[in-house]
C-alpha cells in the first residue's frame, strides 16, 4: 500500500464484504436449510436461523438417502467419491512425477516427442475425448468400477508439466554430487527428488483431490449402478423435477456433507505447504 | 596419479593436455572464464566424457569408469549440499550408499567434523548454516570418503573476501594434513599462487604453462601467462632488438639494455615484459632507461601503484612503489628496468624468448 486513507479503506472493505457475502450466503443458506423439516422448507418458512431437526436430517441423509426417489445413502456415495478422488490424486502425482523425472533427467530417444505428446494432452480434457474414452472403458469392462471412475482422469499433463518445471530448478550440481556419492538414478529419485518435491506434491494433492471430488460428467456416464454413485452425481439424482416432491432437507444435508472432505483436505494440507513456502531455500 | 592427454567436444574446447601428478600434490588449474579448466576438472570427475586421450588414476585408466567408482570426491562451487538432509546425513550419504557399517560411518563423520569444527552443527540443515559453514560441510562430505583424489571447483568464489582468505589457508592446511592428491580450479591467480604445489595455467583449452607457482611467476612461458599471473599485471612494451643485440629499442625510441643469452636475433619484433614491482625510479648516479608521466596514483597503504605513460605509448605502465613514496599526478618519473627482471616474448606467437 502506498498510503492509507479512511475513505479508500472503507471502499476496499465494502468490496471485500460484498464478495464474502456473495460467496458465503448460499453456503450459509444450505447449512440452515439442512436443519429444518421438509414441510417448513416447502412452505418457504425457514428464515435465516437454524431449524430444530439437524440430527434427524443428517442421519437420514447419511444412512438412508432421499425417500421420494430412492437414492443411495450419503455414506456410500462419500466413500465412492473419496476412493475416486484419492485414486485420481495419488495416481496423477505418481505417474506425473515419474514421467517428469524421465523427461528431465534421461536422454532417451524420442524424449522431446514424449514431452510434446504429454503436453498436447493438455488440450484434451475428459469432456473432449469422452466418447472414445467411454468406449475404451466399456470394452475393458470397467464400467461401474473404481478403476473406470479414476483411470481415465489420471492421465493428464498439468501435473507432469508442473513437476518438470520444478525439476528444472533443482541445480545440476546436486545431480552431480549424487553421482559422485554413488547414487544411481533410483537412489537420486528417492533420496533427493522426492523429498525436495514434498511441498509441490502437497499442493498438487489438494488441487487434484478437489478436481477428483468435483467430477460430475464422467461418473454420471460410466456408473449405472446406484451403489457406485459419487456424491456429486448423487445430489443431482436426489433432485426430482416431476412426479414427486424433492426431499430438500436431505438434498441440503447431502450438499453440506459433500463440502466437508475438500475443506478438510485444504485445512490439513495447508499446514504442509505453508511450512514449505516458509522454508524455501534462498 | 597420471593424467594424460584429453580433448573434448564437437567443437574442441580442450586441445590436448598432458600432465603427470605426483601422489599428494595439489594442482591448481587456473585461467580466465571459459578456458576449459572446469571442463577439465569435470572430465577427471567423470561428469564429462573424454573425447580423446586418457585419464588414469594410480595407473588405472578411468575413461569409461563411472564417477562413483573413480575413488574421487568433489567440492562444488555452490556446495551442492542436499538441502533436505542434515549436515550429518549430507556427509554420510555417500558412505551409506556404499553400504558401510553404521558405527564405522559415525566414526568417520565424527572425525571429519572434528577436523572441520563442525561438531556442533551436525543436526542442522544446510539452510541454517552460513556460507563458510556450508563450505566446510561440502569439504567434510569429500573428506569422509577418504578418496584418492579431491576435486575442488572454485570452492571459494561464493564467499566474501575475508572468509575466502581464511578458507584458503584452511584448505591448504587440510590438504597438507591429509596428503591427498588434489585438483583445484580457480580463476583467482592469488588463490592459485598461494595454494598450488604446481599450477596449470590454461587459456582457450590449452595448458599454457605447467609449473611451480614461483617458477611460473619468474619465467612465464607466454604473454598470456605473464599477463595473468601477478597482480597488478605485467607491463608490456612493444619494441625491436637493437642491431647489436644487446638492447630492445622501444617504439618511443629509448633502448633498454638486455642481459646476455636471450638468443633473439637483431631486428626481431618483440614484446618486452616487466613487472610493476621490478621497475625502479632512478635517483642519483644511474641514468634512467626511459621516463613516463604520471597519470594516476593509487595508494594502497603498503604499496603505491603509479600509472604512468611513456610519451608516444598506447597505454599506461604500472609501477609499484613503496607506500612512503611521494608521487603526484603530472610528475615525470625517471624509470629503469633492470636487465635481470626483463621478459622477452615473440611479438607474433606470444611465446617466451630465451631464459
Amino acid at each position: 500500500m502506498v498510503e492509507r486513507r479512511p475513505l479508500s479503506n472503507l471502499i476496499a472493505h465494502l468490496i471485500l464484504w460484498a464478495g464474502v457475502i456473495v460467496v458465503v450466503f448460499p453456503v450459509y443458506y444450505t447449512l440452515i436449510a439442512s436443519t429444518h423439516n421438509p414441510r417448513d422448507i416447502f412452505n418457504g418458512e425457514i428464515g435465516f436461523l437454524p431449524g430444530g431437526v439437524p440430527t434427524e436430517n443428517y442421519k437420514a441423509a447419511l444412512f438412508a438417502g432421499a425417500k421420494q426417489v430412492k437414492t443411495t445413502p450419503a455414506t456410500v456415495m462419500m466413500l465412492n467419491s473419496l476412493v475416486m478422488a484419492l485414486m485420481i490424486a495419488v495416481g496423477k502425482i505418481a505417474i506425473s512425477i515419474v514421467s517428469a523425472y524421465a523427461v528431465v533427467y534421461f536422454n532417451f530417444w524420442g524424449r522431446m516427442a514424449a514431452f510434446w505428446t504429454i503436453f498436447v494432452t493438455l488440450m484434451l480434457p475428459v469432456e473432449v475425448r469422452i466418447y472414445p474414452t467411454y468406449k475404451v472403458v466399456a470394452d475393458l469392462g470397467l464400467l461401474n468400477s473404481y478403476w473406470g471412475l479414476s483411470v481415465p482422469l489420471i492421465a493428464s499433463a498439468t501435473a507432469t508439466l508442473l513437476f518438470r518445471q520444478f525439476f528444472m530448478t533443482i541445480p545440476d550440481e546436486l545431480v552431480e554430487a549424487s553421482k559422485i556419492d554413488g547414487a544411481g538414478p533410483m537412489r537420486f529419485f528417492w533420496d533427493t527428488v522426492i523429498p525436495l518435491s514434498r511441498t509441490n506434491m502437497a499442493a498438487l494433492f489438494v488441487i487434484l483431490f478437489i478436481y477428483g471430488w468435483n467430477q460430475y460428467l464422467w461418473p454420471l456416464l460410466i456408473t449405472t449402478d446406484a451403489g457406485m454413485d459419487t456424491i456429486i452425481v448423487g445430489i443431482r439424482r436426489q433432485i426430482v423435477t416431476s412426479d414427486a416432491n424433492t426431499d430438500w432437507h436431505i438434498v441440503m444435508a447431502t450438499a453440506v456433507l459433500a463440502m466437508l472432505p475438500p475443506v478438510a483436505v485444504v485445512v490439513f494440507m495447508q499446514r504442509l505447504f505453508v511450512k514449505g513456502l516458509v522454508e524455501t531455500e534462498k | 596419479m597420471r593424467a594424460v592427454k584429453k580433448s573434448y567436444g564437437s567443437t574442441q574446447v580442450i586441445h590436448g593436455i598432458d600432465c603427470e601428478v605426483a601422489d599428494g600434490e595439489l594442482i591448481v588449474l587456473v585461467g580466465p572464464s571459459g578456458c576449459g579448466k572446469s571442463t577439465l576438472l569435470r572430465m577427471i570427475a567423470g561428469l564429462e566424457e573424454i573425447t580423446a586421450g586418457e585419464i588414469a588414476i594410480e595407473g588405472r585408466v578411468v575413461n569409461d569408469v563411472e564417477p562413483k567408482d573413480r575413488d574421487i570426491a568433489m567440492v562444488f562451487q555452490n556446495y551442492a549440499l542436499y538441502p533436505h538432509m542434515s549436515v550429518y546425513d549430507n556427509m554420510s550419504y555417500g558412505l551409506r550408499i556404499r553400504g558401510m557399517a553404521k558405527d564405522e560411518i559415525e566414526a568417520k563423520v565424527k572425525k571429519a567434523a572434528d577436523i572441520l569444527q563442525l561438531g556442533q552443527l551436525l543436526q542442522r540443515t544446510p539452510r541454517q548454516l552460513s556460507g563458510g559453514q556450508r563450505q566446510r560441510v561440502a569439504m567434510g562430505r569429500a573428506i569422509v570418503r577418504d578418496p584418492k583424489v579431491f576435486l575442488f571447483d572454485e570452492p571459494l568464489s561464493n564467499l566474501d573476501a575475508k572468509l575466502r582468505v581464511q578458507m584458503r589457508v584452511e584448505i591448504k592446511q587440510l590438504q597438507h594434513r591429509l596428503a591427498t592428491t588434489s585438483f583445484y580450479v580457480t580463476h583467482d591467480q592469488v588463490e592459485a599462487m598461494t595454494l598450488a604445489d604446481r599450477m596449470v595455467v590454461m587459456n582457450a583449452g590449452v595448458a599454457e604453462q605447467i609449473g611451480r607457482p614461483l617458477d611460473v611467476y619468474a619465467k612465464p612461458a607466454s604473454l598470456f601467462v605473464a599477463g595473468f599471473i601477478g597482480s597488478p599485471a605485467m607491463n608490456f612494451l612493444g619494441g625491436r632488438i637493437s642491431s647489436d643485440g644487446r638492447a630492445v629499442e622501444l617504439a618511443g625510441g629509448a633502448p633498454i639494455a638486455l642481459g646476455n643469452g636471450h638468443g633473439a636475433a637483431s631486428g626481431r619484433a618483440v614484446t618486452l615484459g616487466v613487472r610493476p614491482e621490478n621497475l625502479v625510479v632512478t635517483g642519483n648516479g644511474r641514468a634512467p632507461d626511459f621516463s613516463a608521466a604520471v597519470t594516476l596514483v593509487e595508494t594502497l597503504g603498503a604499496d603505491t601503484l603509479v600509472h604512468a605513460r611513456i610519451a608516444g605509448a598506447a597505454s599506461d605502465l604500472i609501477v609499484r612503489l613503496d607506500g612512503a613514496a611521494v608521487v603526484k599526478e603530472g610528475d615525470v618519473l625517471p624509470l629503469a628496468a633492470p636487465a635481470a627482471s626483463l621478459h622477452l616474448f615473440d611479438q607474433d606467437s606470444g611465446k617466451r624468448i630465451g631464459e
